[in-house]
């Protein structure tokens, strides 16, 4: 194998292990365009590195925490539909990121692979970050399992039975943000809700208890990746995309094997 | 001397913007006593049960909770989304860890042992209502704050959690406050209605329905020896955006 392809294989699996429990709680607290539009302001924290001067991955994580305070705010109000917000976020803070781009003329950033992920350009820095970041993301969410579930739950339920909801609820919007910055590398800012959801998607037919729905999650997106990155190759597609399409086929797989329940 | 009580509300006010949802609102539940909480939609029940549980801060007034009180809390509708793989074992832990054993003495407390490894998307609306309460169990409450806890559940189903929270009561000696949609209809094994409609409007004491015979007919043996007729002392009226209209006041028209 290609050395190229063999850290894209290992990155990629890196991202999609945590990205499968995180996935997890995405899809049962039914966050996904929250998760989208958090991605949609990578652009925005990439364009904010490089003014800065710092790395594209802090400025995404900054950018994506900090769309989610102001989201958590807005919510407050009744006039909006929480939709209509995110819906009004997500390509306001997509524009944005691509006009500041455009006054950005020292600095030369490679739009598609932002957009669409690079993941065949990993380089041995690039995997010790993914990973280190990834590992730590999975070691938090562990850690915040047991309060996370409660609250996605029931919330008020889980307060009255001593959860601190709120602290919770920010550290997982911190989880997803990291996630996101270290995910965009590998199917890009427009692709990465759908390595959160559709391995996790996938798992829920062989699940019988959360824990497993989660380890299931991680091992459909690794199969994605190695999938995705093997008809990459063989059919000259663009990576990122084929690991998309190589999850969703997985998912529609899942409906063919009998349910033992 | 009456022991202190485990709840106290004294005088709790709470507003939305210049919306006054409570007024002065004063309550008490003491050791082994059920206090029922009665009203119509939009009477502040809801909000009154989020305050005591501290889920609501009041704009006014004090809410104080005998020191290391434990309360189990059933909240109003509960839904599991489908994508979550839950079983009713594990739900009932959620909030507080216990062993097998444990989780099997308090499901079959509340007469839903047979459902421990279904999943809680599965099971019906009065299974539900108890493995939430199996739920509460489990933390050994001094106090039950039940919000509805009858809604959705059918007509016989109604009367035989009336029942299981009764015994609740008797064996383990808890105190319970609980909400109820029915504005005449309570347990018969409360101790003290309490109307609400933004203020306490009146309190006191249900009447028992077995004793009349037009309401055992009415109720049949089983509801009757479940429910308790609640007769309203009202000094005022509301009018249709529930502002007060004294008796004074509807005189001079």
């Amino acid at each position: 194998m290609d050395e190229f392809l063999a850290r894209a294989l290992v990155g990629g699996c890196g991202v999609a292990l945590a990205a499968g429990p995180l996935g997890a709680f995405i899809v049962w607290r039914r966050m996904a365009y929250f998760g989208d539009t958090l991605a949609h302001s990578g652009l925005l924290g990439v364009v904010l590195g490089a003014v800065l001067g710092i790395n594209p991955e802090f400025g995404v994580i900054v950018t994506c925490l900090a769309v989610a305070l102001v989201l958590v705010l807005l919510q407050r109000q009744r006039r909006l539909a929480a939709d209509t917000l995110l819906g009004i976020l997500a390509h306001t803070t997509l524009s944005l990121g691509l006009v500041a781009l455009a006054f950005l003329e020292t600095v030369r950033v490679d739009l598609v692979s932002y957009l669409f992920g690079d993941i065949l350009s990993i380089n041995a820095t690039d995997l010790g970050w993914i990973w280190a970041g990834n590992l730590l993301a999975l070691g938090a969410l562990t850690g915040l399992w047991r309060p996370l579930l409660a609250a996605t739950v029931h919330e008020e339920l889980a307060q009255v039975e001593g959860v601190a909801v709120f602290p919770v609820r920010l550290a997982f919007m911190l989880l997803i943000a990291i996630v996101i910055a270290l995910a965009m590398k590998v199917v890009g800012i427009l692709l990465i809700t759908s390595l959160l959801i559709i391995p996790a998607a996938a798992a829920r037919r062989f699940a019988r208890s959360p824990e497993g729905m989660a380890a299931l999650a991680s091992l459909f997106g690794c199969a994605a990746v190695g999938l995705g990155l093997w008809a990459s190759t063989r059919w000259d597609t663009p990576a990122g995309p084929s690991v998309v399409v190589a999850a969703t086929t997985l998912f529609l797989m899942s409906f063919t094997v009998p349910s033992r329940s | 001397m009456p022991a202190e009580p485990l709840l106290t509300v004294e005088n709790v006010s709470f507003a939305v913007r210049d919306n006054l949802i409570l007024q002065k609102v004063d309550l008490r539940v003491r050791t082994g006593e059920i206090v029922a909480l009665i009203g119509p939609n939009g009477a502040g029940k809801s909000t009154l049960i989020r305050i005591v549980l501290g889920l609501l801060h009041p704009n006014s007034g004090r809410v104080s909770l005998q020191p290391g009180l434990r309360i189990g809390y059933m909240p109003q509708r509960l839904t599991v989304a489908d994508t979550l793989p839950l079983t009713v074992r594990r739900f009932v832990t959620l909030g507080t860890p216990a062993s097998r054993e444990q989780v099997r003495n308090a499901l079959a407390e509340v007469g839903a042992g047979h459902v421990l490894d279904a999943p809680v998307q599965a099971i019906s609306g009065g299974e539900l209502q108890r493995v939430l309460l199996a739920r509460a169990l489990l933390r050994q409450p001094d106090l039950l704050v039940l919000d509805e806890p009858i809604q959705g559940v059918d007509l016989n189903g109604q009367y035989e959690l009336y029942e299981l929270i009764g015994s609740l009561r008797r064996q383990r000696g808890c105190g319970i406050l609980m909400v109820s949609h029915e504005l005449h209809l309570v347990m018969a094994a409360t101790d003290q209605v309490i109307c609400l409609n933004r203020h306490v409007c009146c309190s006191g004491h249900p009447d028992h329905v077995a004793r009349n015979p037009a309401y055992l007919e009415l109720f049949g043996i089983e509801g009757a020896r479940n429910l308790a007729i609640y007769h309203h002392h009202h000094n005022h009226r509301h009018d249709l955006h529930g502002t007060v209209v004294t008796a004074e006041r509807r005189d001079h028209g």
